[in-house]
């Protein structure tokens, strides 16, 4: 069991009192859906897993991701992506300079770079915008700048938080299959936390439940 | 760095950046930097209350000093003007504060009261009172506006209005300014209130929107705003030029008195200056206490009427009283400075007439030259001040979020204690402490000392808007491959950038604003427009005042404009990034 | 060997100190040239700040010493600042070169050996200092002995707006017959500001019978028998004044400015030359005049000190020196540039000098040298200190 990713004995103290423990394999373009009620600990162990896990909550265990054990290392060297309930796009940049925030520093030059965001952009049908405000952007608009954004920066795996939950229930389906088409693509191991029965069926992959 | 990082251990998953070993010792090194200065301060200034001042040749430490307090027969009413004025202005100015918000935040008026709060701040608070002054009293713009026809003076009538022995006038020009400041800080900490939402529940359960506001968001909002209205009760209860120029005289308030006693020929009244310096800072703390056990007291009766069930007056009353008062206020310390502006360039001027004999450049040809040097000695401090206090607020900041290093009641009220102990009680102890450190009366021991009072300020305006900001972008920028640094100068920097602008205008208007430690620290050589407008205002010249306060203003207001308008240029293409 | 190290012990502290020696005057020149002098002065008139700057241009240019003028609100935070500075062991290189300083503050620092020593007899320009017929050598009684140079003289007098008030009041009495019949209209800044002192001393030499124990510390005479007349005219006086004496001008300034706000009609001033200056200024409305009480009126003089640690004694014992200059003494008699009376004696100048000050015109407002009348001595400052502390616990602490 080397690619994809793996946690391994991942305990999670919330001052001192247990709150989750956990071994789970996910595997490259599998998709892992986490479900829980709240409080059950769900963002806690997204956090555990990019490496933001701060006071009160302290953890023990093993991370590893592609056989590397990354549990000791700093979150953007992890290469762990992850899309929130909200697109997050940074509003002070442009949708080209959002996503050129993300693209890996391995993409050299100026035009190298400026065309990897026209690329990506036009995958995603959005072809063009790349010098617009992201605040006059439509939620899946929005949405799908944030995956590619994640996407640019070449991560090794994929943790969803929500992502689905503030879009309408029609375009919903059609924004979930598209993520998860892309990272099947890629081969990316996705660790999807959700409240929505209908999420993880979308996913078809294993159902963990916590609390 | 790869070993380094690996024993780090997987408790604090990741946190180990190459900064780490800096950033977390900032907040104990800011609590150092603003505490040892007051501490020695204080010892400086109070052992000479008990007796001891060795270059006069007194060494023999003794309570004669308070006795001889005592024995001044206007000490009784200087220390309850003191702490009745204190506390006047800041219930005054707290529930002008709360009214205006209570009837008007979140409407087009409040965007327009927003929009004065940066000229209002930026008016030095001498400047204020010396416009005011001159507004009300009865030869002032007010008496020659209505003189001699409606009012039948030819003469200004003989009455009482300002210095008036209960200190109204001083409450008065307090609260003006004080007004507008509480409404920054509670501007600033409504981003951590959800305001709209509490209101709109508490209206949907049949409270008006004053009562709403005040049962629903007014106990959280003051939850934040506490030490900036602390900072008021202390500030009111201590300043000095506003008390010389709108306060009664006989007797003035302590702090004025102490100001004179450490001023006086007679070097042995130091020491019961000293002595005075000491009842202040207990009356301040007492103020305090005071104050405190009064909040208890309002959010029990607020509770106690909650449970009653009863909803608030829907009043039209309201809303009209509190636009009513803040119209008041601010035109007041506008009008003030449009009307000293007026004696910049006056002629002769008697009463009654509301308007010059001829306009003369004269006063600004004689002030020029001097002013210009002035003004770039300001800027040169204050600018050196605002960027380190913006550096050591920021890097606070950091260390919270980074390392969860969440300063704790007690280091918090650290922070401000130079803002809580009253200036006259340890700005001499501070002076005579850097002198025999060795330190240079120059430009950078004043900058030092502007540090002292300029980061309290700083760090109050810029907190709330820092820790309102959502970490999940900064946990998106570094799953992003981007490290700390690079998520605070490319992500969080830029969109705070108008409330860092923000800060930094009004640690800059207190750099510009202070006079004792510009005097005491620098040994006089160092002059501010300030210093010298201080300087003048004992003159009672009001052209050159005139002068002065708009210099002043001026200084401290273009910060505050670039604070507007640069976010403005550099966002104007991001909706998202607009107020 | 005794012999030889007295003699050692003796010649120490000079060369030890190295502090520059006015009577070679030309070492001190030399020695003063490049360097910067802060001269602690009031800072709250206009006209004496141009003067100082004027003073600071004419030193530059002829000795190449530059002055700067340290602005000061009160004359007691420069000996604040020398006080910390003994306090913090700084005995050289202190941050004051100079002070303008007469009266309490010079008594204080003398007193408590904060001051550099003997000079002012050994400046050049001494020669021409009206030695017998100005009050230069005394300091309110307290013997200057060379720590501070004159440069000023001053007398009280009052100012009253012919448009309100016909003529002089010449007494006391007069004065107080005038407040009853026009209450209101008269004040004077609050004691302890000097100038309000000065109108209680002023006052005292109007009531008291025998004015020499004035000149005695308070302690030798009856003081209360002495100032029963006093206060009796204060609280006479107090109810009729300007706000009924429950508010007061903080400074001589402020009075002025009530004056010109028609506030009051009626206001004392130390510099006879001040009223002339305030109308050119538009301060003061023209119809302005001077009086002085019969009998005479306080005079005194301004001068200048430099502290015992001072970091340009040189240059400012040069600044003092060109303050007793007939160029610098004319322009300060000149009421459009101070109005301050001169220390010199008038008959010891050439014909040159003489002329520059035969010049001047001195003002609409200023009484010509004769008419001013005599000038009183400065009571001894243990009075001004005791009356002080009355005035203020009868009328400053009322309310």
């Amino acid at each position: 069991m080397s690619g994809g990713l793996v946690l391994e004995g991942l305990r999670i103290l919330r001052g001192g009192t247990p709150l989750l423990s956990l071994d789970l394999a996910v595997a490259p373009g599998e998709v892992v859906s986490v479900m829980g009620a709240s409080g059950s600990g769900k963002s806690t162990l997204l956090a555990a897993v990019i490496g933001t896990l701060g006071p009160p909550f302290t953890m023990s265990g093993r991370i590893r991701l592609d056989g590397e054990d990354v549990t000791a290392l700093p979150p953007e060297r992890r290469g762990i992506g992850i899309l929130f309930q909200d697109d997050l796009l940074f509003p002070h940049l442009s949708v080209g300079d959002n996503l050129a925030f993300g693209l890996a520093q391995s993409v050299r030059g100026r035009a190298a770079r400026r065309a990897a965001v026209e690329a990506a952009l036009a995958e995603v049908g959005l072809a063009g915008f790349a010098g617009r405000d992201p605040a006059t952007l439509s939620g899946g608009q929005k949405l799908r700048v944030a995956l590619m954004r994640t996407l640019l920066a070449e991560p090794r795996a994929l943790l969803l938080d929500e992502p689905f939950s503030s879009l309408d229930a029609d375009r919903r389906a059609q924004v979930r299959s598209f993520v998860f088409a892309r990272a099947k693509d890629r081969g990316l191991p996705v660790l999807m936390v959700t409240h929505d029965v209908a999420d993880a069926e979308a996913a078809g992959g294993p159902v963990v439940r916590l609390g | 760095m790869e070993a380094r990082a690996t024993t780090a251990g997987a408790a604090r998953a990741g946190q180990a950046p190459r900064r780490g070993r800096v950033l977390p010792v900032v907040p104990a090194l800011t609590v150092a930097l603003l505490l040892l200065p007051v501490a020695a301060g204080l010892a400086g200034t109070l052992l000479p209350a008990f007796g001891i001042l060795p270059a006069i040749g007194r060494a023999a430490p003794g309570l004669d000093a308070f006795r001889s307090l005592l024995d001044w027969p206007g000490l009784a009413a200087a220390s309850r003007l003191s702490l009745v004025t204190g506390l006047a202005a800041t219930a005054l100015s707290l529930a002008v504060t709360a009214l205006i918000l209570a009837s008007w935040s979140g409407t087009r008026v409040f965007g327009a009261i927003r929009r004065a709060l940066s000229p209002l701040l930026s008016v030095p608070h001498a400047a204020a009172a010396f416009g005011l002054a001159f507004l009300i009293t009865p030869s002032g713009w007010v008496m020659r506006a209505l003189s001699p026809w409606p009012s039948g003076f030819e003469r200004p009538p003989d009455w009482l209005v300002v210095q008036d022995p209960w200190g109204l006038a001083l409450v008065a020009g307090l609260a003006a300014k004080e007004v507008p400041f509480l409404l920054l800080m509670s501007i600033a900490a409504m981003g951590q209130t959800d305001q709209a939402r509490a209101l709109t529940t508490a209206r949907a359960l049949g409270h008006g929107r004053e009562a709403g506001w005040l049962v629903a968001v007014f106990p959280r909002l003051y939850a934040q705003i506490r030490l900036p209205v602390y900072v008021v009760l202390a500030y009111s209860m201590t300043v000095v030029d506003v008390a010389v120029i709108l306060g009664p005289n006989t007797p003035s308030t302590l702090a004025v008195q102490l100001v004179r006693w450490m001023a006086d020929p007679d070097l042995a009244l130091r020491l019961q200056a000293a002595a005075a310096a000491a009842l202040q800072l207990g009356l301040v703390l007492g103020a305090l206490a005071l104050w405190r056990a009064l909040e208890g007291a309002a959010a029990a009766l607020g509770r106690a009427w909650i449970r009653t069930g009863r909803r608030g007056p829907r009043g039209r009353a309201l809303r009209v009283l509190s636009l009513g008062l803040a119209l008041v206020s601010s035109t007041a310390v506008l009008a003030g400075l449009g009307v000293l502006a007026l004696w910049s360039v006056a002629a002769l001027w008697p009463f009654p007439e509301a308007f010059p004999d001829a306009l003369t450049a004269r006063s600004w040809a004689r002030h020029g030259p001097e002013l210009g040097a002035a003004l770039r000695q300001t800027a040169v401090i204050a600018v050196i001040a605002t960027l380190a206090a913006l550096a050591l607020a920021i890097g606070c900041l950091e260390a919270e979020y980074r390392h969860g290093l969440r300063l704790r009641a007690g280091g918090l009220w650290l922070l401000y204690a130079p803002l809580l102990v009253p200036q006259v009680a340890f700005l001499p102890g501070v002076q005579a402490a850097m002198l025999a450190a060795g330190l240079t009366t120059g430009i950078w021991a004043v900058t030092a000392a502007h540090l002292l009072f300029v980061f309290p300020y700083v760090f109050l305006a810029l907190g709330d808007p820092w820790r309102a900001w959502d970490a999940r972008m900064g946990t998106v920028a570094r799953t992003l491959g981007a490290g700390p640094e690079r998520v605070l100068w490319r992500v969080r920097m830029p969109m705070l950038l108008a409330p860092a602008l923000t800060a930094a205008a009004v640690g800059f208007a207190v750099s510009v604003g202070q006079y004792l430690p510009t005097l005491l620290v620098g040994g006089g050589r160092v002059a501010t427009v300030t210093t010298e407008a201080v300087a003048l205002a004992a003159g009672g010249d009001r052209r050159a005042i005139g002068v002065y306060a708009l210099a002043q203003t001026a200084a401290a207001l273009l910060p505050f404009a670039l604070a507007l308008g640069l976010p403005r240029l550099v966002h104007r293409d991001r909706r998202g990034m607009r107020p | 060997m005794t012999r030889l190290l007295a003699a050692l012990l003796a010649a120490l502290p000079a060369s030890a100190l190295a502090d520059p020696d006015p009577a070679d005057w030309d070492a001190v020149l030399e020695e003063a040239r490049g360097q910067t002098v802060y001269w602690n002065a009031w800072g709250g008139s206009t006209t004496t700040n141009d003067f100082i700057a004027w003073v600071g241009q004419r030193v530059a240019e002829e000795h190449g010493v530059s002055l700067e003028h340290v602005k000061l609100s009160d004359t007691a935070d420069a000996v604040s600042r020398v006080l910390a500075e003994k306090t913090a062991g700084r005995d050289a290189g202190g941050a004051v070169d100079l002070i303008w300083i007469n009266g309490e503050n010079f008594a204080a620092m003398k007193e408590n050996d904060l001051l550099f020593g003997s000079f002012a007899e050994d400046l050049p320009n001494w020669r021409h200092v009206d030695v017998s017929g100005k009050p230069v050598t005394v300091d309110f009684t307290v013997p200057t002995d060379g720590y501070e140079s004159p440069w000023a003289t001053a007398q009280v007098v009052f100012m009253y707006d012919t448009a309100d008030i016909p003529g002089p009041l010449p007494s006391m009495q007069a004065i107080l017959d005038w407040a009853e019949a026009n209450p209101g209209r008269f004040t004077y800044p609050q004691p302890p500001d000097f100038l309000g002192s000065t109108f209680l001393k002023q006052a005292l030499y109007g009531v008291v019978e025998d004015p020499d124990v004035l000149l005695a510390p308070a302690a030798q005479a009856d003081y209360e028998a002495v100032t029963a007349p006093l206060w009796a005219f204060v609280d006479a006086l107090t109810p009729h004044l300007w706000r009924q004496g429950r508010a007061y001008p903080q400074s001589g300034p402020r009075q002025i400015q009530l004056m010109a706000d028609d506030e009051i009609d009626l206001a004392i001033s130390f510099s006879p030359g001040e009223a002339s200056a305030a109308i050119a200024n538009f301060q003061l409305p023209a119809t302005v005049r001077t009086f002085v009480p019969e009998g005479g009126s306080i005079g005194n003089a301004s001068f200048v000190a430099i502290p015992y640690n001072a970091s340009a004694k040189a240059g400012a014992m040069v600044v003092a020196n060109f303050l007793l200059s007939p160029e610098a003494q004319a322009r300060a008699l000149d009421p459009d540039v101070l109005g301050y009376g001169t220390v010199l004696d008038l008959d010891t100048l050439s014909p040159g000098d003489r002329a520059r000050f035969d010049a001047i015109e001195l003002g609409i407002a200023t009484l010509p040298p004769d008419a001013l009348g005599p000038a009183l001595p400065e009571p001894h400052p243990s009075w001004m200190e005791r009356i002080e502390q009355d005035w203020i616990a009868r009328y400053g602490v009322t309310e």
